[in-house]
């Protein structure tokens, strides 16, 4: 028992680590601008004057370190400071965002977990014959789709074509759940499509690998059928590595879902994020890329764990 | 020779592949011959119909859609070809010299690769080119370095293993310097998994770099680009109206040719009969 727990806290301490350096990194990249930010941002015209006054509200007189360490406290106790674009408090703008991503990408999750490891199942169970081959290929091919590619085809069918769903996802706090259900399908199906592949390809891979153990063979010589061999005896040895891909393919939801947000004009974090971007409003950014990385290393770091302590050889040491 | 012999074996879904990279190379190397317009040139009115004139019709600022598809090829192919290059470059490089210098060169490069890999790279290729601003040298740089994390995995994985072999320490033993074990030695037994390697990246590369360019962050106007060619004609969609999915299909089929390709060739050097 004690090892999994040294090995546990290794893995927590190695994520910790990340996510200062990541901290660093996101704080620091701004530091490599030739100049300095106020000039990038106000360009060449900007007097004097203005420069200075801009580095004053921006802190940027303080040396580097300093103002790294406020910036994080600040960060974790939830201030993390205004906008240039337009001068609002960023938690502000942030907030019911970050809600609404999360909606997209949990609902997304609802659909195709379930979804990939049914499939998976199926493919294994029914491998090499004509179903296996046709899940194979269509899944090898919605890996190399582009997201935009499968979200403006399913616009094309579902909301040009036959009107079923709206193409433009319009969510605000006054909706009902059901209504925000309705007006989100399209981008999370669009999700779901993108990350059922992967998942799917993992769930039948772990299977097969196992179909050859002398416990699977006992299975067959007792004389149960293939579907029994499959559900109740290879899937729970294969959960290990199907639970490792399905957080890890959640991590990527909450990543992917940038492009998916500014396809629908989903009013999540992502079209937060793309929009500063081009405006170059640099703290926004900062923010929001401190909070998409943190989710991201946390759900891998989840990922880990769960793979440490799903691995039976861990649990019971000889 | 013994490649047209492999072809003649392989499944319909690798020819498939070969036959739609060798269309796609050819139209980006051909591509002023086989335009009737130049790239950015303006020769109609804004969203005309396909037809005479105008095979795929004008896209938002009354450009040759079929000509800028063609152009596309080039441009968009090429940058990310480049990158994967870059990508390439540097994993391998270093990916070679943790395994092969081993000790504490090895342990500092393989931490700095675990937080690089652990930062989701659309995110961070956001940051940076908003701080460095978007040209495409930058773009180049910034998706080539953070791939070439994956690649040093790969490059170090498998050069671990080469570099305990007895011809290794034999070179060694003759006095030969790093550049030369690295070059002569390990990277040709390390060729196969490299390459099946490289076609993946490429996708992903590409994929990422269309993702950008859809975003308004990659690839500039007026240069043709299919990720940006869906932005600026995606209100065509509401319209039912399929071109803007024209560039976006040519980033899936080649993709898929590619992952094709790829599928066939690892399943060969994996000796696997089933």
């Amino acid at each position: 028992m004690t090892q999994i727990v040294v090995l546990v806290a290794q893995r927590l301490a190695l994520g910790l680590l990340t996510l200062f350096v990541v901290s660093l990194i996101i704080f620091l990249g701004v530091e490599l601008l030739p100049g300095d930010l106020a000039e990038a941002i106000l360009g060449q015209a900007a007097t004097p004057e203005t420069v200075a006054a801009f580095r004053r509200e921006l802190m940027l007189d303080l040396p580097a370190h300093e103002r790294y360490v406020k910036w994080l406290v600040d960060m974790v106790q939830g201030d993390m400071g205004r906008s240039l674009a337009n001068k609002r408090e960023i938690s502000e703008l942030i907030g019911g965002r970050l809600g609404n991503t999360m909606f997209l990408a949990s609902l997304a999750a609802v659909i195709s977990v379930p979804l990939a490891v049914t499939l998976g199942v199926l493919a294994a169970l029914y491998r090499n014959t004509l179903f296996d081959r046709f899940v194979n290929v269509v899944t090898l091919s919605s890996i190399s789709f582009p997201e935009f590619f499968v979200a403006y085809i399913l616009i094309l069918f579902l909301a040009v074509k036959i009107s079923v769903f709206p193409s433009i996802s319009n969510i605000y706090d006054e909706l009902t759940f059901l209504e925000k259900l309705y007006r989100s399908a399209l981008p999370a199906f669009t999700l779901t499509l993108v990350v059922v592949a992967h998942m799917m390809r993992m769930t039948r891979a772990a299977i097969i690998n196992l179909l050859a153990s002398p416990f699977i063979e006992m299975a067959h010589l007792k004389g149960l059928s293939r579907s029994r061999i499959i559900v109740m005896h290879a899937l729970p040895n294969a959960l290990g590595p199907i639970i490792n891909v399905i957080v890890i393919n959640l991590a990527y939801l909450v990543v992917g879902v940038v492009v998916v947000e500014v396809v629908f004009v989903y009013p999540g974090l992502g079209q937060l994020l793309v929009d500063s971007v081009s405006k170059r409003d640099i703290p926004v950014v900062q923010a929001s890329s401190l909070i998409f990385a943190g989710t991201y290393i946390l759900l891998n770091l989840t990922a880990d764990v769960l793979s440490i302590l799903s691995n039976p050889r861990l649990m019971h040491p000889k | 020779m013994r490649f047209w012999k492999l072809l003649k074996k392989s499944p319909w879904s690798a020819r498939f592949g070969f036959l739609v990279i060798f269309f796609y190379v050819f139209l980006a190397v051909f591509a002023p011959v086989l335009t009737p317009y130049s790239e950015s040139q303006i020769v109609g009115a804004e969203y005309e119909p396909w037809g005479e004139g105008f095979l795929l019709g004008t896209d938002n600022l009354g450009r040759d859609m079929a000509t800028r598809l063609i152009y596309g090829a080039r441009n968009t192919i090429g940058i990310a070809f480049i990158t994967t290059c870059l990508a390439f470059f540097v994993g391998i490089l270093f990916g070679f010299l943790a395994s092969t210098l081993g000790g504490w060169v090895d342990q500092i490069l393989a931490r700095i690769v675990d937080v690089m890999m652990a930062i989701p790279s659309l995110i961070f290729a956001l940051m940076i080119l908003t701080i460095v601003g978007t040209s495409i040298p930058a773009l180049i740089l910034v998706i080539g370095i953070l791939d070439s994390t994956r690649v040093f995995r790969l490059a170090r994985a498998v050069s671990m293993n080469i570099v305990v072999m007895e011809y290794i320490e034999v070179t060694r033993l003759r006095g030969e310097g790093l550049w030369w074990v690295m070059r002569r030695e390990v990277l040709p037994n390390a060729l196969a998994p490299l390459v099946a390697e490289f076609g993946l990246r490429f996708c992903f590369v590409f994929l990422t770099l269309a993702a950008l360019s859809f975003l308004g962050i990659g690839v500039q106007p007026p240069t043709a680009d299919w990720g940006s060619m869906v932005r600026d004609n995606a209100t065509l969609i509401s319209f039912g109206d399929i071109t803007p999915l024209l560039p976006a299909g040519s980033i899936a089929l080649l993709t898929v040719g590619v992952n094709f390709v790829v599928d066939w060739f690892l399943h060969l050097t994996s000796g696997l009969k089933e």
